[in-house]
């Protein structure tokens, strides 16, 4: 029980590589589609469950790690999931191509918008698919938060994070710079035992 | 410096894509006063109405940058911005990447992952919570948050994009009983 260090890095995969092109346009794709934001929730969708290319242990931890550096939590994951499936064209694929339709597709809003500008039904349909987008965050969140949780140190700082920041509204720096070196001791003490 | 708006751009949001630690949200209100108190490249009313905008868009909030930039400078401007908030950090986040591949399969490194596990999954939630707070529509978002977390929760195959016209639709009927034409 206390042997585990001594195990071998398991093998990176057994399956044939994910072609370049593949995982261009499976981004592309979540790119274009991801109306309403929610974009993690999409990828986990796309990467884990439908393609099966990530085991849901692999995206969850791509996802803390995304989240902790700076950055835009989507673009990171988008990289260290290229990444992890591609090496370093991966990554420049899977950012390149999860942010290129976006980039085109809210300045072309931005130009209706300018035309069209404050009609109310334009503005409430938006609204409408921001809200419904919130699912797939929370989703996400659910399936992040039951992996978490796995004693209660770890559900305490995950309840501890929810509440700073969701509920009180602390801004969210100082918050993470006391939980997270809090979250790590109680990591490496656990392993410790 | 100052004269040059691509220029301008780039200092101005170069910075803060580094220290955007916990997503885009957490330098929205950074954004908004560069771009509005600083340099007067938008007025308040634009400034959220981009953010409308940026939610509802594909992809994610952050490319109100991107917006601004186009606002400001043309398709210069959207490229020079969307750069300056965009690679800065994914740099940082490409040589952790490396870093993590070359010591795959370290204890340090699961305990590391299993430590942040709990802030990621706590932020995600908040984050939801917090873009409804905002959010247009009051209760109604609300109750279609709700209904949209359920049904993917409960229906695995279930498609978002049901869900995301479900949501436009609902909005757009109370638009039309609340504000009859």
């Amino acid at each position: 029980m206390t042997e585990t260090a001594a195990l071998p890095p398991p093998p990176l995969t057994t399956r044939p590589p994910i072609g370049l092109a593949a995982l261009f346009g499976a981004f592309l794709h979540l790119g274009i589609t991801s109306f309403g934001g929610g974009l993690s929730g999409w990828m986990h969708r796309e990467f884990v469950g439908r393609r099966g290319w990530m085991s849901e242990a692999d995206f969850l931890s791509g996802l803390a790690m995304a989240q902790a550096m700076p950055g835009v939590n989507v673009v990171n994951l988008a990289l260290w999931i290229g990444f992890a499936l591609r090496g370093s064209a991966g990554a420049v694929l899977a950012v390149t191509g999860v942010l290129a339709a976006p980039i085109v597709v809210i300045i072309l809003i931005g130009v209706v918008y300018g035309r069209y500008g404050g009609l109310a039904s334009v503005h409430a349909v938006l609204a409408g698919v921001t809200a419904a987008a919130v699912g797939l965050s929370l989703t996400l969140g659910w399936r992040a938060a039951r992996r978490a949780a796995r004693d209660l140190a770890s559900l305490a700082i995950l309840l501890a994070t929810f509440a700073a920041v969701g509920v009180l509204r602390l801004p969210m720096l100082p918050v993470v710079a006391v939980l997270v070196p809090l979250s790590l001791i109680f990591a490496f003490r656990r392993g410790a035992r | 410096m100052r004269d040059n708006p691509l220029l301008a751009l780039l200092v101005t949001f170069a910075p803060l894509s580094l220290a955007s630690i916990g997503g885009g949200l957490s330098i929205l209100s950074d954004i908004q006063h560069q771009s509005v108190d600083v340099h007067h490249w938008l007025t308040q009313a634009q400034f959220l109405d981009d953010f409308g905008i940026s939610r509802a868009a594909p992809g994610p909030n952050t490319l109100i940058v991107t917006l601004i930039g186009w606002q400001v400078a043309g398709w210069a401007g959207a490229a020079v911005a969307s750069i300056a908030i965009f690679v800065p950090s994914s740099v940082l986040v490409y040589g952790l990447a490396r870093i993590w591949r070359r010591y795959r399969g370290a204890p340090w490194q699961a305990k590391i992952e299993r430590g942040l596990a709990p802030i990621a999954a706590g932020l995600i939630l908040a984050g939801g919570l917090n873009v409804l707070r905002t959010a247009d529509g009051g209760w109604l978002a609300w109750a279609v948050a709700a209904v949209s977390t359920l049904a993917l929760l409960r229906y695995q195959k279930l498609s978002p994009f049901v869900l995301l016209g479900m949501g436009a639709l609902v909005f757009a009927t109370a638009n039309l009983l609340v504000l009859p034409a």
